[in-house]
């Protein structure tokens, strides 16, 4: 328990998906402009985050992974399908979005009206397939510490957009130099975010 | 096709050089932004990633504005998603074998070549909609000029960051006696993002037609 935990605040301060690997940027630059729409993709992501990171880690490790196959016959346990990972994430994550695009459509159409056209683009959001690939590649024991990374992961891609869509609400009243306006000072803003978020770098729980 | 234009019309010549400039993808267009700033600590990481990103982006351009006519509005996305994915998958295992210690430095951002907005807006904006050789050097022009800004940007964060260039060390030892200092915060990921908002502060400031409204 204690190691999810872990994981968990770690995914959203330390190894923040926007401000320690960039992922996500078309979307969080395109989107951030309220804090009404970026709360509705920012929860979108943290939903597809927690779904997709957990289904690909079960495809991982029982299909694609060398040797993954043998629970279906002994004499496939030399075959490596791990060629075929980026191609199977992304269909996964395209069918993710979809299902839970029906799934919130029938069961919050509250929120499904308010998040919109955003839900169907987080196909293409590169948080979400990097949120697959980063779990691939760091090998998680088991498939709580994956969805434990998938939510953190997705919280902190949340918080990121809510607060530079703050900034940029409050922005528009500052007298910034004309080139910089917009995507310019969006840019550098983000970057003095980032170093603030530097400072929980190397905290161990 | 008795009025063919010659191969390389004007029109097509600004095809390639508009995304070096005017509508570059980063700067102007917002696209693929993801990778470019993650992987532009050194030179040859930029260079490796603007070389699989261009053939990429000009393979399944030509891909996709060969299949324009046959490929349901619906489903287009899933398409457009197979195209890249293959083809990037192609990439990756060519780096695995003649890259390898590149390819292991570039980690998830090989794989993530395939949500590079780069791509889908590409194929969206311009393939979908264009015969394939115009949409070849459609893809050639954007990936040489989302290539320039990773290139601009790798060359000050590894100059600054760590006084080499392309891995050879040109600062001279006499600078760092008398004082001089690798600045380590180049290096870190937020000022990538600083470099490339001065970038688009110094290209805006020379043409103003770019210049965003309040």
């Amino acid at each position: 328990m204690e190691n999810l935990v872990n994981i968990f605040v770690k995914s959203v301060f330390i190894d923040n998906m926007i401000f320690a690997y960039f992922l996500g940027m078309c979307s969080y630059l395109a989107v951030s402009k309220t804090v009404k729409t970026s709360t509705g993709l920012g929860i979108a992501v943290v939903f597809v985050l927690g779904f997709t990171v957990p289904v690909d880690y079960l495809l991982q490790n029982y299909v694609l992974k060398a040797g993954a196959l043998s629970w279906l016959s002994p004499g496939l346990a030399d075959v490596d399908l791990s060629f075929l990972s980026f191609i199977m994430f992304i269909a996964v994550i395209a069918s993710m979005v979809q299902l839970v695009e029906m799934v919130i459509e029938k069961f919050s159409p509250a929120l499904y009206s308010s998040l919109g056209i955003f839900l169907p683009l987080i196909a293409v959001n590169c948080a979400i397939l990097g949120g697959s690939l980063f779990m691939q590649e760091r090998d998680y024991a088991n498939i709580a510490e994956a969805t434990a990374f998938g939510l953190g992961s997705g919280v902190g891609w949340f918080l990121a957009i809510i607060g530079i869509a703050a900034i940029r609400e409050k922005i528009r009243y500052s007298n910034v130099p004309a080139p910089l306006r917009g995507l310019g000072i969006t840019f550098i803003i983000t970057g003095l975010m980032g170093i603030a978020f530097m400072s929980f770098m190397g905290i161990k729980l | 096709m008795s009025d063919r234009e010659p191969l390389f019309s004007a029109k097509n010549i600004k095809l390639l050089t508009e995304p070096l400039g005017e509508n570059n993808p980063i700067t102007v267009q917002v696209l693929g932004i993801c990778s470019a700033l993650a992987i532009t600590v050194k030179m040859e990481n930029s260079v490796v990633m603007a070389v699989s990103v261009m053939v990429v982006l000009a393979v399944s351009n030509v891909v996709i504005s060969l299949l324009r006519n046959s490929i349901p509005p619906r489903i287009r996305i899933i398409v457009q998603l197979v195209v890249i994915a293959t083809m990037v998958i192609v990439v990756d295992e060519i780096l695995k074998a003649y890259a390898y210690e590149v390819s292991r430095q570039l980690s998830v951002f090989v794989g993530l070549i395939i949500t590079n907005c780069i791509l889908m807006g590409r194929l969206e904006a311009f393939a979908m909609g264009n015969k394939p050789w115009p949409s070849f050097l459609d893809g050639i022009g954007n990936a040489a000029g989302y290539g320039l800004i990773l290139i601009i940007v790798a060359f000050f964060r590894e100059l600054l960051g760590s006084g080499t260039f392309w891995g050879m060390k040109i600062i001279p030892d006499a600078w760092y006696d008398a004082g001089y200092q690798n600045n380590g915060l180049m290096i870190l990921p937020p000022m990538a993002l600083v470099t490339v908002g001065i970038i688009i502060w110094v290209q805006r400031g020379r043409n103003k037609n770019l210049v965003e409204d309040k």
